[in-house]
């Protein structure tokens, strides 16, 4: 042995380290929501993909403005921003608008906080809300899926624009589209129910991705089992929404929709299960979990069932994500080796 | 104390760009929020602002002797609310529209932190002739900053600049922007814009750009002074 074999290696913990960083989560996260928009361009024609390509290239490109350094979207980061803002967008909105969506994520979502890690809300919600505040008529006319039946007896065509999708920067579109209430819309509006079937498939009236809960639970499936989500937030967000809207549907079944309506329709998946569970703004204990998935399935329900919006998914999870740092100083676990009352003597002294 | 070493031009433009009443100093934040929704309103808030100011720091200035310094506060509030009075009634007979949409706001010009700390800080102790040029300043200052933030929300908001469509017909109006959220959005992108460009020596480069001789930093004077350091 040579006396260069024998050095004493010194480290700090952690000695045994998983292989995950930060870019490999978010490329895999990326890779689970691609089923999710192939879904989307199947349902929505070449108007999906332009919405959600155009999305992501605002949310790159101001990542990149913003951040600065050799290759500052490497981490996949923004990528993700960039591709939940715009399945969360209906298919027919001018390209301009969802390109300003993804800037308005990233630059106020995040970067007015210090970028990755340090934001309060998830990003692309807040670029969503941001647009349903500014263009809230857009924002709110529905296309058809691919194969929805038409007035004059034809079907939509899968290549056929969804809306004015092509309009010039600042301008609104004057491109007739064949559009339609949501399933929520037509529940809320008009008392009319979707069959479950057809919302778990995704052939429904939506944003360009939140229509198919296949896909979503199929790739939120893939995420929690190599853990890079908590189960805990989807499982309770849903079961939340599931038990509440089972008692109140039983309470009064002449208007208000049952637990099958509720889970599969509108965005309630794509946000218990992608955006609810961002790790920067999603509590860190167990507990806290649960208690933040439990919220926001509270607060869904109440939106829905009594707010002025057919849909809350957004302000539902925009509101606990709020709440979360609270939800993480109320759950702190016992550190080894005290006690919950030196513990509340020592925070008293300091 | 140290003697001043400020100079005229100096008076006048620190309070343009280096000490903006909103954009640096940040008072008189109430109206750039509640009132920038078009610039016509704007404008208007802005010069009655200029006026009431102009008015109560010569009037301070000439008078600072006789006033006891126990009650100065309530001087300058009286005389301040004596301008504003006469704003109210001016605004009201010559653009009534616009005094209507300025409602509660140009009563409230006399609780403007900006106007009471030019009085404090300065007209209370400089001859008339600085005093005025300091509420010269500020005044303009304050008018630069709203018609800003007024400008960027009615075009956005609206589409149009002072009442005249920019954008022709088919013009998609971010609604949110006329609302109250768009005041936030607007100051607060104005105040991170603002902050980096002083930060690197932006107000510093442009006095010097127009020849304005700069003998020290104007944080160092003015403001800073205690209220009681004369006694």
């Amino acid at each position: 042995m040579t006396p260069a074999d024998r050095t004493l290696e010194l480290a700090a913990s952690p000695h045994l380290k998983a292989p995950d960083s930060t870019p490999r989560i978010m490329w895999t996260v990326v890779a689970t929501l691609i089923p999710v928009v192939v879904g989307a361009v199947w349902a929505f024609g070449p108007s999906a993909a332009l919405v959600i390509g155009v999305a992501v290239a605002g949310a790159v490109g101001t990542e990149r403005l913003l951040a600065g350094g050799p290759d500052p979207v490497r981490d996949g980061s923004a990528v993700i921003t960039g591709l939940l803002l715009g399945l969360t967008l209906p298919a027919g909105v001018p390209l301009w608008m969802a390109a300003l969506g993804g800037a308005v994520s990233i630059a106020l979502g995040k970067w007015v906080f210090g970028g990755l890690g340090q934001n309060v809300f998830n990003p692309a919600l807040v670029g969503r809300a941001f647009l349903q505040a500014a263009f809230p008529a857009a924002m709110t006319t529905w296309p058809l899926p691919t194969g929805a039946a038409l007035p004059d007896g034809g079907s939509v065509a899968w290549a056929a624009l969804r809306g004015p999708n092509l309009a010039l920067p600042l301008m609104g579109g004057s491109v007739d589209a064949v559009t339609g209430a949501t399933p929520l819309g037509l529940r809320k509006f008009e008392g009319v129910e979707t069959p479950v079937a057809d919302l778990f498939i995704g052939s429904i009236g939506g944003s360009v991705g939140e229509t198919s809960a296949l896909l979503i639970l199929l790739g939120g499936g893939y995420l929690a089992f190599r853990g890079y989500l908590d189960w805990r937030i989807p499982v309770s967000v849903l079961l939340a929404v599931a038990v509440l809207s089972s008692a109140l549907h039983a309470l009064r079944p002449d208007t208000l929709p049952g637990a099958p309506f509720m889970l599969f329709s509108g965005g309630l998946m794509l946000g218990a299960v992608y955006m609810a569970t961002d790790m920067v703004t999603s509590p860190v204990t167990r507990a806290g979990a649960w208690i933040y998935g439990a919220g926001i399935g509270a607060l869904v329900v109440i939106i829905r069932y009594w707010g002025g919006l057919p849909e809350g998914v957004m302000y539902a999870i925009l509101l606990m994500n709020a709440m979360v740092p609270f939800i993480d100083r109320a759950t702190q676990p016992r550190v080894f080796g005290t006690s919950r009352r030196n513990r509340r003597e020592r925070e008293a002294t300091t | 104390m140290s003697p001043r070493v400020t100079t005229p031009g100096e008076d006048f433009v620190r309070g343009v760009w280096r000490e903006n009443p909103v954009l640096v100093q940040l008072l008189g934040l109430c109206p750039a929020l509640a009132v920038t929704n078009s610039v016509a309103n704007a404008l208007a808030m802005g010069l009655a602002t200029f006026f009431v100011l102009m008015g109560s720091s010569v009037l301070v200035s000439s008078i600072k002797r006789l006033i006891p310094k126990e009650v100065r506060i309530s001087a300058y509030i009286l005389i301040i609310a004596t301008f504003v009075t006469i704003a109210d009634m001016v605004l009201a007979a010559v653009v009534p529209e616009i005094h209507k949409a300025l409602g509660a706001f140009i009563a409230l010009i006399v609780v403007n932190c900006m106007i009471l700390g030019r009085q404090e800080a300065f007209a209370s102790k400089q001859p008339v002739g600085r005093a005025a040029l300091d509420a010269a300043g500020t005044g303009v200052g304050f008018i630069i900053a709203m018609v800003m933030i007024g400008g960027i929300r009615e075009v956005l908001g609206n589409g149009t600049f002072l009442g005249a469509a920019l954008f022709g017909s088919g013009f998609e109006p971010w609604i949110v922007m006329i609302l109250p959220p768009g005041g936030f959005f607007t100051l607060g992108i104005l105040l991170l814009l603002f902050a980096g460009w002083e930060e690197r020596g932006g107000a510093e480069r442009a006095e010097r750009t127009w020849r304005v001789p700069v003998t020290r930093r104007v944080s160092d004077v003015g403001p800073v002074a205690a209220p009681g350091g004369e006694r």
